[in-house]
């Protein structure tokens, strides 16, 4: 029975709340909850980051040294260290939820949501080896 | 007959996106936003960058992660601002303006990276 | 320990008033006296007029959902105790409406639970002569946490964005349909993926979690939202693919 739907009965007795558009500064989950959801500007950011990177290192040397300046300057380089927090808030969010949402059966057994877990962070641990061994090492 | 809206395919961008930034961003966050200016190691060689970037599987793992990780931002922003200051008068504005956005970033991307030598 | 404990309790009478007001009683409050024991001793005593839900006194029939503290709970299992010194502030349940005093209406749950079909749906029933439909361990395993719902409504109290959105289907629902989902008897889950891949069924989630916390039984309710949410998000991948089933 698609189309809408009628949620309550209409009595002019009842009293409906409203919910305040400040719901989320009301409980501390809520607001942990929002400062989750936030993550998502910074990753944004980051690739707008990324991408700029990419142009400068394009458009030569005499791009890419600037780039590098301009990314040392007080305002670029606070923007990246907030960014880096709310990116490590993001990534242990992420990964937590992971098992609640996937549960694995490997045959008819389920995988513990602790395996789940850690495989995430060496994943996570793996990737972030790989990357610097491709910019920085050899 | 499912009525057909386009949340589930929204949503799987979403996940993909966020395992995709939850992996590499903070890594690369690490390094070029914090480490290489602050000269706590040394930035790579423009050389280096062209060299890596130019790797075709370096640039599709880049392009996959920018593109997915706008969807993953695009997807999130706009719940928040329908939920956390409820804005839902302007719902259909908010999804043209994010999703198109994540699009318009994606092509930007891929043109960038096409450019590498 | 003080032997007493005040109790603000809130109060609306529609015939009389038109928002909620609080009444005040300091009630005794033994280590082994929960919320629920305050507010009989208050109506049996104190005053009669004060109406509320409960029954079993014991966390299984799900009648005595209320807010205390800010927090939903079941009165029969918060503890006054752990609220000395006080005041303990005692709400109708959020994001429902308020018949009277701590009574709300839960229709709108009825009605949503009813469209999930949480009942096992078979395309034929065996005969009975062929005898019951066996079940391992594992195969109970499965589904056996969804099962525990009480119907208590914390969830939906806890959820913002039920609040927000009443038109959400919202955390039991949800979890009472994948109970059903994933019983090996069961045959239903094609009637139940449409209602819940309504825009307002699954997809409204925003994985705040807050369901789950406040779940008295353990039941998870957010994991299974999204669990069925990869499950959904998977089958539409397939139909749009590969219609007409193949």
């Amino acid at each position: 029975m698609a189309g809408s739907h009628v949620y309550t009965d209409y009595h002019p007795r009842w009293l409906r709340r409203q919910v305040s558009t400040y719901w989320w500064l009301e409980k501390r989950d809520y607001f942990a909850f929002i400062l989750r959801e936030a993550t998502c500007l910074f990753v944004g950011w980051f690739v707008a980051y990324l991408l700029l990177m990419v142009k400068a290192v394009v458009g030569g040397v005499g791009s890419y040294q600037p780039f590098l300046d301009w990314s040392a300057t007080p305002w670029v380089l606070t923007l990246n260290v907030v960014s880096f927090l709310f990116m490590i808030y993001h990534a242990i969010t992420f990964f937590v939820a992971a098992p609640q949402a996937m549960v694995v059966h490997v045959g008819r057994r389920r995988v513990p949501g602790n395996l789940v877990l850690a495989g995430h962070y060496v994943a996570w641990a793996a990737v972030s080896v790989i990357v610097s061994w491709l910019l920085l090492g050899a | 007959m499912i009525k057909r809206h386009p949340e589930p395919l929204l949503w799987m961008l979403f996940s993909a996106g966020g395992v995709m930034s939850a992996m590499f961003m903070p890594i690369l966050l690490l390094l070029f936003g914090v480490a290489f200016p602050l000269g706590w190691l040394a930035a790579p060689s423009h050389e280096r960058m062209l060299l890596v970037l130019g790797n075709p599987l370096v640039g599709l793992v880049l392009f996959g992660l920018c593109a997915l990780s706008l969807f993953h931002w695009a997807h999130r922003f706009r719940h928040t601002l329908y939920d956390g200051l409820q804005i839902k008068h302007l719902n259909e504005v908010i999804a043209v303006l994010t999703y198109g956005a994540a699009i318009v970033g994606s092509v930007a991307a891929a043109y960038l990276l096409w450019q590498i030598p | 320990m003080r032997d007493h404990i005040t109790l603000q309790v809130a109060r609306y009478r529609p015939e009389q008033e038109s928002e909620i007001t609080f009444d005040e009683h300091e009630v005794p409050c033994p280590k082994d006296w929960v919320v629920l024991d305050g507010l009989n001793h208050i109506k049996d005593h104190v005053d009669g007029t004060l109406s509320y839900r409960w029954s079993c006194r014991m966390g299984i029939c799900g009648s005595c959902g209320m807010t205390v503290n800010g927090e939903p709970k079941l009165t029969c299992a918060t503890f006054l105790a752990d609220y000395a010194p006080g005041p303990v502030r005692v709400e109708p349940l959020r994001n429902f409406p308020v018949i009277r005093d701590l009574i709300v209406d839960i229709d709108d749950f009825m009605r949503k639970l009813a469209r999930v079909k949480p009942w096992i749906v078979r395309q034929a029933e065996k005969p009975l002569a062929e005898g019951e439909y066996l079940q391992t361990p594992d195969e109970l395993d499965e589904y056996k946490q969804f099962s525990m719902c009480i119907n208590c409504m914390l969830c939906y109290a806890a959820c913002p964005i039920y609040g927000l959105d009443p038109k959400f289907i919202g955390p039991a629902v949800i979890a009472l349909a994948q109970r059903y989902n994933y019983d090996s008897r069961d045959e239903g889950s094609a009637d139940r993926m449409t209602v819940l891949s309504e825009h307002e069924g699954i997809w409204g989630c925003t994985f705040v979690g807050e369901c789950t916390k406040v779940c008295p039984k353990h039941v998870d309710p957010a994991g299974a939202i999204q669990r069925y949410k990869l499950t959904a998000a998977l089958d539409s991948m397939k139909s749009f693919f590969l219609p007409r089933g193949a």
